[in-house]
Order: structure tokens, then sequence, then C-alpha cells
């Protein structure tokens, strides 16, 4: 099982490269350039939060409305990853699985979110569900509130994460083909057992990979929710939200000290993402070797 | 043999699946979306007209793309840097390099916010090196540019890195043999090459900088003429209730994205030209 | 368990896959499809898995009708061209899938699919690699793994797809001539697609020879290897000469050759082929027979155990294939450039409606 040689270029390998001193002059470029833009944005995010001392750092984390925040936050990703997770594994192995007429549109359309601009996202909600939306007044006589409130907020954060599980898994599951699955059913496996037994397996570091970026962005997004939570202290606040209220409110250690959360979690989900993407990788060249 | 369709496929579950896919896919997105076209047919298209070409509205068109489009073209240049370096040389801390240029994907984008305004503010770690230069980074639109740099960093990295992975190096090694030298290689062998997946990552980063909106407000300062992004104008317009004017810019933005994703989706097609 | 397959039509998009096929196979027999791609073997062999529904016509197992039955219920063993082993379990987990899945009420027990796998895996000769993953072993091995994965849920039928099309020229020997030894042992119904022909002729019971969708002739192997019924099947097994000239009233005129034709007594000046294996030639020194044709050695090759003579007819720019064995040819001693006589032992004519 030699997987990810893929990744690994035979660097060096052969007379054909550049001089040494402009591969230096070129990893010295790169390197500065992504020193500038990752590496000092990101350390600047723990050195501020910081900036006052772990008392204050943990004091400002332990603040009611940042708890609400984190609440919230949590709430809503627990609804949109597994919202977007089955809609992800359906919608790929309709895709990946069967052929049929419409199927590259459609896979545009399942992308579309990704390029819409996220205050757009928040708005098209607040047309539909705002006091001068199509839904609005019903709503205002049935006492219902979704914008301004937390099912605003949970359905622009699925309108925004809503593709992210299914385009990672339509191409993996189409790279797999179906014959594993036939060989499944001339077994006499059901169809749940075939997707169970042969399928999920096939597909699990997808759904990792998947999951985990769509988790980041449900609890990282800002600008849709922005739109429509209505910025309510300690009620319609997320994580993202609450870091701009401290921010504006020029309480930077502990707008940096919130962030500094967020900046964890990026970093969690960039260590998951780089296994499960290693792994994945593992699976692709076993299926390649096989075929 | 093209074996093909839904009835000649013994697998299960197609039409619940599809079915499920569409129903959601309309619920979630298709619906709200088309709700924005709907609200603007509302207006009278004089009334569209004036509200999408108000001086404000022009203004910020102009702040936006134009810094998108300066984003882009830095991310175009460093962005095939970066994949070059990580591709080709070995050097210690790559793996971790390699990883970390994801990190604008995962880092939210208020967070990248406040960091780069505090980073090149008055006070911060670079604008202090910075302003005594006369260079104003933080609240202007070189700030807003600076902002779109760092989110629009990974896509040409990632375009260009799996192009280059896959390049086959008997390419090179028979252009060397024909005589040509590193540079010749680079610019008549390897760029023409790698050029649909560079300019593919470019529209990427550009439509991401367009759209974008978290990373930007805090070190933008919004003045408006100056340094106000259009998505910053519709939030503007929500806040004082004007649905129409909001909706009305709210589209503009959309076709472009759509104009976009059709671009991309093109550049997409034409890098598989001499796909085998 | 016999098979009946009575008028299988299948189109895929505007393409025909299948034209009307009809064909039994008794119960016990090896019967090999043999065709070039798109001849519709591999699509007749998914429609009698269930892997695909015909447009038209009938399966029967054993006179009963399958053709609505779904794939889990035929009880078939389908041995897939590239394997389909599952990639993330061991070559033991993969033989013991078919037995788990069975509902809990006719599930085997643990101690029971231990005991079968380790059956087949004698069987097939792995005992050793239970534990590795398809993906550690080598393609012989894993074509040996689909098998006996196959076999474990003791199939009524089993079809194989192209079984060795994936395998280097060695390996293909031996696990033909094997999997030939395993079926005289298990008799089970079985039937795989190739389009190699000697692998058909080697293995089978019988041959199917297919081709646009159709059933060309079907035989035992040296029924359509001695007697082809068409010219396709004539074209497609073994190396063939062709002789262009008329058919009149059961006398054949070949290139100056003159030949009876009873077969197509009713034929009146018709144009037509003449096809002759080409070790069905006999090189000779005198023109003695005036079924013979003069012309010259162009060409000698040693191939194995034959020599292979290329011969530059009369005209000009013609040439024909002759295989001599070697003591032929050692009697012979032929020389390029050398004229000679060469005299078809064995010729057929089709009237000419068919083009190669």
């Amino acid at each position: 099982m030699q997987a990810g040689k893929l990744t690994q270029r035979s660097e060096g390998k052969g007379a054909i490269t550049e001089p040494a001193w402009v591969r230096y002059l070129l990893i010295t470029a790169a390197l500065a350039f992504l020193a500038l833009f990752l590496l000092m944005p990101l350390a600047a995010v723990f050195v501020q939060a910081l900036d006052k001392g772990w008392e204050a750092y943990l004091e400002a984390l332990k603040e009611p409305d940042t708890i609400s925040a984190i609440r919230l936050t949590l709430i809503t990703a627990a609804v949109c990853v597994p919202l977007n997770l089955f809609f992800g594994i359906v919608a790929s192995w309709a895709i990946a699985k069967f052929s049929f007429r419409g199927k590259s549109f459609l896979i545009t359309l399942i992308d579309l979110p990704f390029s819409v601009s996220p205050v757009v996202s928040g708005l098209i909600y607040v047309l539909i569900f705002g006091l001068q939306g199509w839904l609005g007044p019903w709503l205002q006589a049935h006492d219902i509130k979704i914008i301004f409130a937390v099912p605003g907020i949970v359905l622009a954060t699925v309108f925004v994460t809503f593709p992210f599980i299914a385009r990672e898994l339509i191409p993996l599951m189409e790279s797999q083909g179906r014959e594993e699955e036939e060989a499944a059913l001339t077994l006499g496996a059901s169809g749940l057992q075939t997707f169970f037994r042969v399928t999920f397996p096939n597909i699990k570091w997808g759904i990792l990979y998947g999951v985990i970026l769509c988790n980041a962005r449900a609890m990282g997004e800002f600008g849709a929710v922005s739109v429509v939570s209505g910025h309510v202290r300690g009620s319609t606040n997320t994580i993202p939200l609450q870091v701009e209220i401290l921010y504006n409110e020029y309480n930077y250690a502990a707008a940096f000290a919130v962030a500094s959360l967020l900046a964890l979690l990026a970093l969690v989900t960039l260590a998951i993402k780089t296994v499960s993407e290693w792994k994945l990788q593992q699976s692709i060249s076993v299926a390649g070797k096989e075929r | 043999m093209a074996r093909s369709g839904g009835k000649n496929n013994v697998l299960p579950g197609f039409t619940p699946a599809l079915g499920y896919t569409i129903f959601y896919l309309s619920l979630i997105v298709l619906i709200p979306l088309s709700a924005l076209f709907f609200k603007t047919a509302t207006l009278s298209w004089d009334g569209f007209v004036a509200a999408v070409t108000a001086p404000r509205v022009l203004a910020s068109y102009r702040v936006t793309f134009g810094a998108s489009l300066a984003a882009a073209v830095i991310n175009a240049f460093f962005g095939v840097l970066v994949a070059w370096v990580l591709v080709r040389y070995r050097f210690t801390g790559k793996k971790l390099i390699d990883a970390l240029v994801d990190l604008p994907f995962a880092l939210p984008t208020a967070v990248a916010g406040i960091t780069l305004a505090s980073i090149y503010s008055q006070n911060g770690w670079l604008g202090r090196y910075l302003e005594p230069h006369g260079i104003k980074v933080a609240f202007t639109p070189l700030g807003i540019a600076v902002a779109m740099v760092f989110i629009g960093l990974p896509f040409v990295v990632r375009t260009v890195q799996p192009v280059l992975e896959e390049l086959d190096q008997e390419i090179e090694e028979a252009a060397s043999c024909l005589g040509a030298n590193r540079w010749q290689t680079f610019r008549r062998v390897l760029l023409p090459t790698m050029l649909p997946a560079i300019l593919t990552g470019f529209a990427l980063a550009f439509a991401r900088a367009v759209g974008e909106y978290g990373s930007i407000i805090f070190i933008a300062g919004n003045m408006p003429m100056v340094s106000e992004i259009t998505p910053l104008l519709i939030i503007t317009k929500l806040e004082q209730y004007d649905y129409a004017g909001a909706t009305a810019i709210a589209t503009v933005m959309l076709v472009v994205s759509f104009l976009m994703l059709l671009c991309i989706n093109l550049l997409q097609k034409w890098s598989r030209r001499f796909a085998e | 368990m016999s098979i009946d397959i009575e008028g299988i039509s299948k189109t895929f998009g505007g393409f025909t896959a299948l034209d009307n096929v009809s064909l039994k196979v008794p119960s016990g027999e090896l019967v090999a499809l043999l065709g070039p791609s798109g001849s519709g073997k591999t699509s007749l062999l998914r429609i009698i898995a269930g892997l695909e529904a015909p447009d038209s016509g009938r399966i029967l197992f054993d006179g009963e009708e399958a053709t609505k039955r779904q794939v889990q219920e035929r009880q078939v063993g389908f041995v897939f061209q590239h394997y389909a082993l599952f990639r993330h379990m061991t070559v033991f987990d993969n033989i013991a899938f078919g037995l788990t899945v069975k509902p809990k009420k006719i599930r085997p027990g643990k101690q029971e699919i231990r005991d079968k796998v380790n059956k087949l895996l004698h069987l097939i000769q792995l005992e050793n690699l239970a534990d590795r993953y398809p993906a550690q072993l080598s393609g012989g091995q894993r074509q040996r793994v689909a098998l006996a994965r196959a076999l474990a849920v003791e199939p009524q039928v089993l079809l194989l797809d192209e079984p060795f099309g994936a395998l280097d020229a060695k390996v293909r020997l031996e696990l033909r001539r094997w999997l030939r030894r395993l079926h005289d042992e298990i008799h089970v119904t079985s039937v795989f697609v190739t389009h190699d022909q000697e692998e058909a002729l080697e293995v089978a019971d019988r041959i199917v020879v297919m081709n646009n969708g159709r059933i060309e002739q079907q035989g035992t192997p040296s029924e359509v290897y001695d007697h082809p019924a068409t010219p396709f099947v004539y074209d497609f097994l073994g190396n063939v000469n062709l002789f262009q000239g008329r058919v009149h009233e059961g006398t054949a005129q070949m290139g100056g050759l003159n030949l009876s034709s009873p077969e197509n007594a009713s034929a009146h000046d018709a144009p037509a082929v003449g096809y002759v294996r080409s070790h069905d030639i006999a090189i000779e020194r005198q023109a003695g027979d005036p079924g013979a044709i003069k012309a010259e050695v162009r060409y000698l090759l040693s191939v194995g155990p034959l020599v292979r003579v290329d011969l530059l007819l009369p005209d000009g720019n013609r040439t024909i294939e002759v295989d001599l064995t070697r003591e032929e040819a050692e009697r012979l001693q032929l020389t390029i450039g050398e004229q000679v006589f060469a005299r078809p032992r064995k010729m057929r004519v089709f009237v000419d409606d068919y083009q190669i």
C-alpha cells in the first residue's frame, strides 16, 4: 500500500531543475508572501487575544453574552451539518451512480451558493420571511419569528454551507464507479446493506472532509448571518457576530479572545482536513492500483 | 457502450434520491434566489436603473471590482509561485505550509477582518512601519485589496498545484533535449500548460473577492464614495429599510456572480481540452 | 440449472446492443460468449444476471420466468471484469460478504461461515492471504478471490465477464486451465464472455459467437472452428485468406482456381468470396493439381512451432498467408523469390454479401 505517491514528486531527480540560487530565491519569495499574508494574521489573533494576560482572556470567554453566542453557534452547526450531510449523500448517490439528462446542470445549481455573495444570501431570506417579504404578514399574524431570530440564522447558514458535502462526494463516488455495488447486489445484499457495507466505507473519509469544511463555514459564517440576525446580544448573536460587537466597542482584547476560539477551530479543521485528504488519496490510489 | 439511464441501472433508490435532491435544492436555494428576481421585477425599470446607477453605488462598484481585480492579479502571480515551490522543491516545514495554505478557507471572515485591521492600523505590527512612509493601508481601498488577497489566496494555488503535480517530467526533458533552456521551457511549455488552471484560479479568486464582506468591512473604513464596497451598501440600504434599493443592487451582484460562474465553467471545460 | 434466453432485445440510446437473441444453456455446461467488443456479449451476460433489464424478451431459469426477478433473488455468481472486490475488506471478508448479508433467519453461523470461506480459500489456493486487502494482491490472485466470492453463496449460475481480460499472458493461460478443471469439479452452469477465440476454444463446452447484437453461430469448439456457418465466424476464429471470384450453379471460380461449391448450387453467376485457413493451404513445387495457383514466396517467418509463408499471387499485388509445420517447411526448403504452387485443401465459398 504505497499510497500518496501522487504528491511526492521526484524533485532533484534528473538534471532538469533550476540553479540552486533560483530555487532559494523562489522558495524565499513564496515563504515571505505566505508569512506576510497567512502566518502573521494567524499569530496576531493569538497575540492580541492574550494581550492582557490569561486572566483577562478567560474572563472574556466566560462573559454570559459570549457563552450564549457559543451556544447559538453550536446549535446552528448542529442543525446545518446533518441537514447538508444527508442531502450531500443522497444527491451524490443520485448523481454519481446514475446517469440522466441535465446532470451537469444540476451540479452547477448545487454549486450556486458558493458564487453568491454572503450578503445576498442573507438578503434573499429577508425578502421571503421579513416583515415586507412574501410570508412576512402571515408569519407575523401567527406570531412566528424567523428573521432576526434563530431560524433565520440557521436558514442562511444552511444556504451558504449547502454545497460543501455534496461537491466533495460527487466526484469521489463517480471515480469509484458502480461495480462494487453491483457485485454486492449479485451476492444478495439489499439496497441498504449495499450502501452501508460497500459504499459507505469507500466514502467515509470524503464524508469527514466535507463535514469538517461544512462545519467550519457554518460556525464562522458572518455576512449572511449578519443580515438576518438582528444582532440582539445574548440571543441572536453567533460567535462571529459577537466578535464584531466587541470589536466595534473597542474591546479589542475580548474581541480577539473570542476570535481566537474561531481561529483554533480553523486550525483543528485544517488538521482534520489534511488527515482526511491523505486518507482519501490513499483510498483513491489503492482503487487506481486495482484497476 | 454507455450504459445509462435510471431504468437501466439496477442500483436502488434513484427516484427517491433524485426527488429529494431536487426538492431540497429548490427549497433552500432556488426558491429563495428567485425571490430576489421577483422582488426586483416589482420595481419599475427607471427605478431599477436609478437605484443601481446612483453615484454612491457606482463608486462602490469601482472600489469593489477594482480591488478585486488587483487582488486577483496578485494572487495569480504569487499563487503560481507558491504552487511551484510546493510541488517542485523540498524544504523543511513544507507539509505544514501546504496545509496552512487553506487557512483563509477555514478562518472565519470576521476573524480575518479584525486581525488584518489591527495589523495594518496605525499602531499595528505593519502599520507602524508603513504609515511613516506615507503608505496607509487600513481604512483605504488598499486595505480592501489586502483583505481580498488574503481570502483569495488558496484559489490559484489549489487549482495550479494538481496540474503541476500531474505534469509529466518527460515533457520538460523533451524540451531541454530540443535545446530549450530552463526559462524557455517554463515560458513555452510549462506556462501554457498551467494557463487554464491559472485563469480558473484567478476567476475564482476574483469572484470570491467581489462578494466578500466579513473580512473587508473592518479594514475598509467604509467611507461612502471612497472605500465602501457593494455588499456593505446592500446592508446599509437594508438598515434604512430601503428594500427596493437593496434588492436592485443585490440583483446586479447576483447577475455578476452568474456570469463569473459561467466564465469559470467555460474555463474549466477549456482546461480539459487536452485531457486524454 | 438451465438458462433459456428467449427473444432478448436491448438498445442503449440509438445503439442496438442485442437484437432478438435466443439461446439455451443446458444445466452444468460451460458456455463461452465470444465476439468482438460491441457485439452485445457483455450486455447479454448482464441481462442474465439481472444487472440490466432487457427491452423485450424473457429469461427463464430451469423453465421458470426470471425476467422480473431482482438481482439479489437470482442467485447468480457474477465475476466482474475488473473483479469489483470490496477494497476496504480483507480477502476473507470479501469472500464471506455474500453469506453475511443473508437475512438473519437463513444466515449461517459464524463458525459455519468461517469453515466455508476457509474451504474456498483452499480451493483457490490462497489460504495464506486471507488477511490481505485486494490492493495487496496480484491480478491473478484478485481474479481467484472474485471467483471464490461468487461461489461462496452457492450460485445456481456462474457468470464471468472477460474473466482473464486484465491479466498477462502467462497467468491468463494458467488461470483458464484452472477454471476448466474447477468447472469439471463443481459443474455449476457457467457462462463467460471473451473476445479471445483461443480462450473460448480451450475452455468452453460450447461457444456462442456473437456479432452486432446477434448470434452468428453456436456449437462445440470443433464445430465452430471446423464448420464456420458465416463469413464472420470464419474471419473471427483463426487466420484466414480471402479469394475473390464468382460462383455459378455450384461451381466457384476463384483467381485461377476451379472448385465445386455444392452449398451454392442455386447461385447464378454471383460474386463470391472464398475463405481458406492459413494452415489449410499446401505448398507444392509441381503444378500437379488443377486446384493449385502459382505464387511467389515473398517472406518466411518462424512463429513458434509454425513457419509462416507469405505468397505473392500472380496478379502482383495480393498476398496470402500460409502456415506450415516445421517438418513441412524443412522438407520443402523454400527460398525467397521462388515460384511455387499453392493448393487450398479446404475452401468455403460464401456469396458475396458480406464485407470485411
